[in-house]
């Protein structure tokens, strides 16, 4: 497609007997919004750990704006400007939220080969992180330690840090899991907001969330994707409610 | 939970390095130049854990073979006087060349491992290095080698006299100190920190932690070196078991006991054992049994360990600090 | 072409790599298993050196010391896993290191205080200490004894790992101890066997030492370090990766120390070679142990399910 930004060409990946990934295909439009749903153990972590490069495919390509990253390390995809979010929040805990975030903005503004200057009186790099931030409408909590803040807003966090690596496009594994409600819708602003100008693949569980935010979804059943579509067309498509079967709309 | 916990105020160690700064007087006014040897002993191994706590405490990578860079900086002294080169200069542009390849080298390797691996590659190296150095029968091997006299430095550096290399200590240790300090709190600290408590998050953000680790390796590796150097001044006789696994070991301990990841810890809990030692071995002369007893206990009554023991009174510290 | 000086270093090699395999099995199940940093196994391979020499001493019979020296050594191993190591299988590995090495100054100050500072030699009966003439070889009875005590309790050791009951649940706590505990195995008696067997085959290994070197205190603390790097190459977790590289290791190392100059003569002027050549032997198993490192980190024969 032309303007893919990323593209996943015959994806494979098992394990000992297990194929948790099974010849995935899949295209990511640029500013658009697309989820991957799918039952539990359907492959959906596994599939987002190879993307972001934590996992090594057995074959397959992943191409990110027309280059092929697949042998790349997770941190030169970071730095490519892959950023990903996980889906057991994954923050440096006895920082600040604020700290967390300012490394986020160090990671992408040149080498942290710097020894002397305390980046605590980096007035640049902490107005950058705050405002990544307020963008996640955490700004009020900023100097509250990470491992103190509720599930919630680590989870927000997480989406924080990403934004602030200034990337081209978003991984988020499950950005509301174990979110209330009001979080949870909070979360679907954030996401709704950054569409057009970010590009974003997430995984996700909450299916009325997933509606209301995607352009394209697709489906991943036992590590292969058995429909990509709108919306609309899915929700409709007999294969999908099938594989359902018994997994309710959250 | 602060992620660089000040242990105990600025200005109890404010004091406590203008007590050190005086010591040579004191020492001299009391008439007992004893307590100055000790003394000078104690902070060059306050350099050398300082240098550890750096990889240890603040990057969170156990290495029990530390004891080798100590052993390097003293035999970069010890082997260009035995072939009569004494200018300090050179001493210490070989401790800090030499500690830097070889940590260069075995820190490329070691740092793709982790946890046990680490510890115990880290071990098997600096063993490397005292059986290399054993079987140099030319330089003393197992019998030691004698540095007859001290590194030559400009008058107004020279180190010739107990008080004037004590202050050389005191002044490697400051800034030793004060380095460690730019560091963590700068760029790069944040980097070693942040990948000490979740490596694949630093990752994620994009930095390849494993250069950024390597690099505070070999620096840590350079400062230690220098404590080597300055040892060998101190000593006068140096021989391969000051580099045995067993002082790598001592070395840990020293730096657990003052506060992993504080700036003056290390130097307390140096001083500490030091002194504990010498209390200990004027008592009995199988005061290692005491000392290995307390070793246990400390580790098992301590809740979670003496980690947990030390991040509670650092917490509690901090609090009333 | 000296063959009898070739035989010899052969079979010193094969009796270290034996004796290596004796102290890092036991140590690679213990970190496999329990993943239990364990600096004080070179303890119980002293520990094993002096029961045995005491009883001897007491007896006269070199087979009773190797017997009750055994099961001294086993008793000590259980005690040390019953009151210490248990209470430390889920701290952190620092913890681990910092306590051992504890143990070590205690087990080697006790050695101090019991049977004093100077070692304690270890006579042979006549029998052990003769030589055994095959043709134009002589070869010495006692380490002919050793390799043979070696490649036994190798045997053994397979038996026991490959297929007895208790030899499946140690294969299996190597490669996924969480499943050995799911299965609602007694845990605690699997570690405690596991880490007193350990102790005894270190044990083993000093006894069997001790008549040729002596036993003296910390005569552990250096060889264990040889026995970590043998762990690493081998395997964690692999008794099989154990016996391999204790042979290789205990190969490499002895022949390197006589053949090594040697080569080298050939490749340099001879007093360099003099020089270079103990130093180099010396550095040598480690450089192996780098190779490994670089090339394949798990070990040449990790155990069965890790990757």
């Amino acid at each position: 497609m032309a303007d893919a930004l990323l593209e996943i060409i015959g994806l494979n990946k098992h394990f000992g007997g297990i194929v948790a990934t099974d010849n995935v295909n899949l295209a990511v439009e640029q500013g658009q919004i697309h989820a991957i749903i799918g039952p539990n153990g359907a492959g959906k972590t596994t599939l987002i750990s190879q993307l972001s490069g934590q996992l090594k495919p057995d074959s397959g390509d992943i191409r990110f704006g027309g280059h092929s990253i697949v042998n790349d390390s997770t941190a030169r995809r970071a730095r490519l400007g892959l950023a990903r979010s996980f889906q057991i929040t994954s923050v440096v805990m006895p920082m600040t939220l604020l700290e967390n975030v300012m490394l986020a903005v160090q990671a992408s503004s040149g080498h942290s080969f710097r020894f002397w200057s305390p980046v605590s009186q980096d007035r640049d790099m902490a107005a950058a992180a705050m405002s990544s931030l307020a963008e996640v409408g955490l700004e009020s909590r900023a100097r509250q330690v990470a491992a103190n803040v509720s599930h919630g807003e680590q989870r927000q966090l997480e989406v924080a840090m990403a934004l602030a690596m200034k990337p081209r496009m978003l991984l988020l594994d499950e950005p509301m899991a174990g979110m209330g409600k009001e979080e949870g819708a909070l979360m679907v602003d954030i996401l709704n907001r950054l569409k057009g100008d970010m590009t974003i693949l997430l995984v996700e569980h909450d299916m009325d969330a997933v509606f209301s935010m995607a352009d394209q979804l697709s489906v991943l059943v036992n590590g292969h994707i058995i429909a990509t579509d709108s919306v609309a067309s899915i929700r409709n498509n007999p294969a999908v409610q099938k594989a359902y079967l018994g997994d309710g709309h959250a | 939970m602060n992620w660089l916990p000040a242990s105990v105020s600025g200005r109890s160690y404010a004091a406590l390095l203008l007590v050190l700064a005086a010591a040579p007087f004191i020492f001299e006014w009391i008439n007992q130049p004893f307590y100055l040897d000790l003394l000078s002993r104690a902070l060059i191994l306050g350099i050398a854990a300082v240098s550890l706590n750096l990889i240890l405490g603040f990057g969170g990578m156990v290495s029990l073979g530390h004891a080798a860079y100590i052993g390097i900086g003293a035999y970069c002294v010890g082997i260009p006087s035995y072939y009569d080169y004494y200018n300090g200069w050179l001493h210490l542009a070989l401790a800090l060349s030499v500690s830097a390849s070889f940590a260069l080298v075995t820190g490329a390797i070691s740092l793709r491992t982790k946890g046990v691996y680490f510890i115990m590659i880290t071990m098997a190296f600096s063993q490397m290095v005292y059986f290399t150095f054993l079987s140099l029968e030319e330089y003393g091997a197992d019998d030691g080698l004698v540095i007859y006299s001290r590194s030559e430095f400009p008058e107004w550096l020279n180190m010739d006299s107990s008080t004037s290399l004590y202050y050389w200590i005191f002044a490697v240790l400051l800034l030793a100190l004060f380095f460690t300090h730019r560091l963590v709190h700068a760029r790069f600290g944040r980097v070693i920190v942040g990948a000490k408590f979740n490596e694949q998050r630093m990752q994620s953000l994009g930095f390849n932690t494993y250069r950024y680790r390597l690099a505070c390796y070999v620096i840590s590796a350079m400062i230690c070196s220098v404590a080597g150097m300055l040892f060998g001044n101190f000593a006068g006789f140096i021989s391969p078991d000051i580099m045995g696994w067993a002082r790598s070991g001592e070395l840990i301990f020293m730096v657990i006991i003052g506060g992993v990841a504080t700036l003056f810890g290390p130097l307390v809990g140096t001083i500490v054992f030091v002194l504990l030692e010498e209390f200990l071995s004027a008592i009995t002369v199988y005061w290692h049994l005491i000392f290995g007893i307390l070793l246990v206990a400390l580790v098992l009554f301590g809740k979670g360990g003496i980690h947990g023991w030390l991040s509670r009174l650092d917490r509690k510290g901090a609090d009333h600090g | 072409m000296d063959w009898n000086l070739l035989i010899t270093q052969l079979m010193n090699g094969l009796q270290l790599g034996l004796l290596l395999f004796l102290l890092a099995s036991g140590l690679t199940l213990i970190f496999g298993i329990m993943d239990f940093i364990n600096l004080s196994h070179g303890s119980f391979y002293m520990i094993g050196a002096y029961f045995c020499g005491s009883i001897v001493a007491y007896t006269g019979s070199f087979l009773l010391g190797i017997v009750i020296g055994l099961a001294g050594v086993f008793i000590v191993g259980a005690l040390v896993e019953w009151f210490i190591a248990r209470k430390l299988y889920r701290e952190d590995h620092l913890d681990h290191v910092l306590v051992t090495f504890g143990l070590i100054l205690i087990f080697d100050t006790l050695v101090h205080l019991l049977w004093g500072a100077s070692g304690m030699a270890i006579p042979l009966p006549d029998i052990l200490n003769g030589q055994l003439t095959l043709g134009e070889l002589v070869l010495p009875t006692y380490r002919l004894l050793i390799i043979f005590a070696g490649l036994l309790v190798a045997a053994i050791l397979y038996v026991l790992v490959s297929k007895t009951r208790l030899g499946m649940l140690i294969r299996a706590g190597a490669s996924n101890r969480g499943m050995v505990e799911a299965l609602g195995i007694n845990i605690n008696r699997l570690f405690l066997v596991v880490f007193a067997l350990g102790a005894a085959m270190a044990g083993l290994a000093g006894m069997l030492i001790a008549p040729i070197t002596e036993a003296s205190i910390g005569m552990g603390n250096d060889i264990i370090i040889i026995a970590f790097v043998v762990v690493i190459v081998g395997g964690i977790g692999s008794v099989k990766g154990a016996f391999y590289a204790a042979l290789m290791i205990g190969l490499i190392d002895t022949m390197s120390r006589s053949y090594l100059d040697l080569l080298l003569q050939l490749a340099m002027p001879s007093n360099y070679a003099e020089t270079a050549a103990p130093a180099l032997s010396a550095m040598l198993v480690y450089i192996l142990m780098a190779g490994v490192l670089a090339f394949r980190p798990q070990g040449l024969f990790p155990p069965a399910g890790m990757k």
